[in-house]
């Protein structure tokens, strides 16, 4: 009896596991705030030959506790961050004694603003991000420091300017003067690095919904970003993710902020096109 | 001196007498442990909340000692019996002295 019971508790046990165990996407929808948002669409024209035909939100791969933290704004510990930057957009400062205000009014004339970033600056004749347009500002227009590129103040003012855009879809340029840069991203995708040899594509691409060791691979999307990791307690950027990416390859990265970053920025900002803007999303 | 300090409380607007209702709230604080050291390796001095009350119409519903293990920016969640309409209020205290409150109002209906 007892032995019978324990074969069947073992046969439930294997049917259970794999399911238990998969790092797959799952179908969830979210809804912030009741606000649906797009997290699986149709992959963008120029991902034909990747063999994805569905690009998917990095949210689908989170577990249901970390999926529902970022369903609720308050519960979402991001909107610290947005609030900050709130009292940072109404201060002053620099030599021109101006704030964000003093020019944008409030942070909702931003709306639009993070779904098309980065972008060709024609007067710059550069590709710019959002961390580089914010400098810009501070810098020219209101005579300030320039913060950190991937420093707190930075990502709080990211978010807060992104946080507008919220559920509005990802559509950056990749035509016209902005596709060199673009075309650079994808060589900086595809080049593998480090002493393990890896591209971005060897995980987020070939291997999205395995484990690398005890995590799930996601596609690598970075349409929720600037994100909330728990496992750091702060917002990331783009770019320090990147960073975080290549040193695991155990190779010398670039620094955020850099022409290469911003390359790959464009880039894989492009693959997450038709998504919706998450940021600030919640990951572990 | 902590800075940044901002609490923030979630309570619906009205509820039905005798109904329990969620309260969210959240208080950005570093909680810095005591157990850290600095670049020159000095101990950074610990400065945490060190309690957290809830009381409604001046009875206590909620009483919490904190201890240096809880993370940065704590959150509590939890449930209260609406008996009346009335008043939330809610105290953090922190190490230094300091004493963040902030109150919500709820109405039966």
């Amino acid at each position: 009896m007892k032995l019978k019971a324990m074969t069947a508790l073992c046969a439930t046990l294997a049917v259970a596991a794999p399911l238990a165990f998969a790092g797959g996407p799952d179908d969830d929808t979210l809804a912030i705030d009741g606000e649906e948002m797009v997290t699986k669409t149709d992959a963008p024209a120029h991902m034909e030959e990747t063999g994805i035909d569905t690009v998917m939100s990095g949210w689908h791969f989170r577990e249901d506790d970390t999926q529902a933290m970022q369903a609720d704004t308050f519960d979402n510990p991001g909107m610290i961050f947005v609030d900050q930057a709130v009292d940072m957009w109404n201060t002053a400062e620099g030599s021109a004694e101006k704030s964000c205000a003093s020019c944008h009014e409030g942070p909702d004339s931003m709306e639009g603003v993070r779904a098309v970033y980065p972008k060709w600056n024609e007067e710059a004749g550069e590709v710019r991000t959002l961390a580089m347009q914010i400098n810009d500002c501070r810098t020219e227009r209101m005579g300030a420091e320039p913060f950190k590129y991937d420093g707190t103040d930075m990502t709080a003012m990211e978010a807060l300017i992104s946080v507008q855009s919220r559920g509005m879809p990802v559509n950056v340029a990749i035509d016209g003067p902005a596709a060199e840069t673009w075309e650079k991203g994808k060589e900086i995708y595809y080049t593998r690095f480090g002493q393990l040899e890896l591209s971005c594509a060897s995980c987020h691409e070939e291997n999205y919904g395995n484990y690398i060791r005890a995590d799930h691979l996601s596609q690598g999307q970075i349409n929720g970003f600037p994100t909330y990791r728990l496992k750091q307690a702060k917002l990331i950027q783009q770019h320090n993710r990147f960073k975080g990416c290549i040193r695991d390859t155990r190779a010398e990265t670039y620094s955020p902020g850099s022409p290469e970053f911003v390359a790959l920025e464009l880039y894989v900002a492009s693959r997450g096109n038709g998504l919706s803007v998450e940021a600030p999303a919640v990951r572990n | 001196m902590a800075s940044g300090v901002k609490p923030r409380v979630k309570v619906p607007k009205s509820a039905s007498a005798g109904d329990a209702i969620t309260i969210k709230t959240l208080i950005s604080h570093p909680m810095e442990s005591g157990q850290r050291k600095d670049g020159d390796g000095n101990t950074i001095p610990r400065s945490i909340i060190n309690r957290f009350t809830c009381d409604f119409n001046g009875e206590n519903v909620i009483d919490v000692k904190m201890e240096p293990a809880i993370s940065t920016n704590p959150y509590f969640e939890f449930e209260a019996q609406v008996p009346e309409a009335g008043e939330y209020k809610f105290t953090w205290y922190d190490d230094d002295g300091s004493v963040y409150e902030e109150t919500k109002a709820i109405a039966i209906g």
